[in-house]
């Protein structure tokens, strides 16, 4: 078959427009909800593991370094295809994994949430960890006790720190969605390749999931750019340790100023 | 005599192979006010912090009010270090001020004095704002009540942080080099509210190389070296007619 070099903007456009008769916006909608549900699970479990991480037991600082190990020392893709392939076979596939073995969309989401955990927890413990030790000696002396001091004075402070790292995660999560194609979860890249697999218009399929992608990021980045501002409205409040933070989410996600 | 306030003996502290208390014997009795001098890296702060348990010790005993800190007396007379719930609980009886003075950055100066009357003392949040504007008027701050720390004055600042101390109504105050930190101007208002302090008869023992301090309201002064101290005595004996060789010396450099 003789592929012609030309630009199918006929193909293109009817499936660009109208988008509700489009398979990729229904595939767009799929991946902005995983990316809310894995990188969600992922911002959750990461500050127990981050509160571990620093822990001075060794009994619970230990696990907590295998998992980083573990999650950050193998690659995504690698980790997707044993959640919904090694898994089962591991197991011999009992009936209580099918909702994960025999469900590639629980089976990535829950791949993704995990690895990013792991990154998470390394955010976090770093925004505690940039906290003035000054702060816990205050809270401390006051007759806080140690879960109160988290609560009330450290992690409020931390988030500050937190949020723009981790709002940058929520973008990174959403172009990561693209791997569970692999395992045919039906995001945009596999619906593009169900159009290429049958006319060969690569470029143009490959076109179409790009200008999905890039309203997610876009949408995601405004988000983003709002909670910025909202926090930038507190200017009273001196957080040096933020600054390189801002500038790197800022430089990632969106044009630098 | 009355039961003094705090009945440190024998307080050792190591870090590692470092031994920066030695045996520090101190008692405080109520309404006295104790001073601190020595030079950097005698351990006087390490001592003060002791005081409330922010340092764990590894021999000796420190006593707030008949109490043990930090630890209960096990059968056979050794300390076994109690939980945080305790410690806490001790800590909350003690107020203390810090050098950098450490206001919470994320809330206002109001929020500052009443967190913890609030969250440790279970008090009502409007008669928590209540006493925290009172506070706030003695230490002469009332118009900065709604304002963040940033926006004030380290002098202000550390005033903020002595009402907040203050709040807690603390059997005792420890002050750990409270002016240091501060512009020479701001100085000044720092030790005249540490001042109208010790004359409303607070238990006070700071850590401090304000000589004019010492000398107007300190009912002793202390001088501490390598982790022992070294001399003790009222403070016109102590900077008049030093007798440790020591203390001639240190007074010498600060005087």
């Amino acid at each position: 078959m003789i592929v012609p070099a030309y630009f199918d903007f006929d193909f293109f456009w009817s499936v660009l427009w109208p988008p509700w008769h489009s398979p990729f916006l229904a595939a767009a909608v799929l991946v902005l909800v995983m990316t809310v549900v894995a990188q969600t699970t992922g911002v959750l479990l990461g500050f127990p593991l981050a509160l571990g991480r620093t822990s001075r037991n060794r009994l619970v600082r230990l696990p907590v370094d295998f998992y980083l190990w573990l999650f950050r020392g193998t690659p995504l893709l690698l980790q997707i295809l044993f959640w919904y392939d090694g898994l089962s076979e591991l197991t011999g596939n009992p009936k209580y994994l099918y909702p994960i073995t025999r469900n590639a969309l629980v089976a990535g989401t829950l791949a993704l949430a995990l690895n990013e955990a792991a990154y998470m927890t390394e955010i976090i413990r770093a925004g505690l960890q940039a906290i003035d030790p000054g702060q816990f000696d205050a809270a401390r002396a006051l007759g806080m006790r140690q879960r109160q001091v988290m609560l009330r004075i450290v992690i409020p402070q931390a988030l500050r720190i937190i949020v723009p790292p981790t709002f940058n995660e929520y973008i990174n999560m959403s172009k990561n969605t693209s791997l569970l194609s692999v395992i045919a979860v039906a995001e945009l890249l596999d619906t593009a390749q169900a159009y290429f697999a049958v006319n060969f218009r690569y470029f143009e399929a490959l076109s179409l999931a790009a200008v999905y992608y890039l309203a997610i990021t876009s949408l995601l980045t405004a988000i983003q750019r709002r909670i910025e501002a909202r926090f930038g409205e507190r200017r009273d409040i001196p957080m040096p340790a933020m600054l390189p933070f801002w500038r790197r989410a800022i430089g990632l996600a969106g044009p630098m100023r | 005599m009355k039961e003094p306030v705090i009945k440190a003996r024998g307080v050792h502290k190591r870090y590692h192979a470092l031994e920066v208390l030695k045996g520090i014997d101190l008692d405080v009795a109520a309404g006295e006010v104790v001073v601190m001098m020595g030079p950097s890296g005698s351990g006087k702060s390490t001592f003060l912090r002791c005081l409330n348990h922010l340092e764990k010790i590894d021999q000796g005993r420190i006593e707030i009010n008949g109490h043990l800190i930090g630890y209960r007396e096990l059968p056979g007379g050794r300390l076994a270090e109690q939980p945080d719930r305790v410690v806490a609980r001790s800590r909350s009886q003690i107020g203390m001020v810090f050098q950098r003075f450490n206001l919470f950055g994320h809330m206002t100066v109001i929020e500052n004095v009443m967190e913890a009357p609030v969250q440790v003392r279970g008090l009502a949040r409007a008669v928590a704002r209540e006493r925290a504007q009172a506070l706030l008027k003695q230490v002469g701050l009332a118009d900065k009540a709604s304002a963040y720390p940033a926006r004030l004055s380290g002098g202000q600042q550390q005033r903020v942080a002595i009402a907040r101390a203050l709040a807690m109504d603390p059997k005792v105050m420890l002050f750990d080099e409270p002016t240091s930190a501060l512009d020479p101007e701001l100085v000044g208002e720092v030790l005249d509210t540490m001042k109208s302090l010790a004359r409303s008869g607070m238990t006070m023992v700071c850590v401090t190389h304000e000589v004019g301090f010492a000398r107007e309201v300190a009912d002793r002064a202390v001088l501490m070296d390598d982790g022992v101290i070294v001399e003790e005595a009222h403070p016109d004996r102590f900077f008049g007619s030093p007798q440790h060789p020591r203390t001639k010396q240190f007074l010498s450099k600060i005087l």
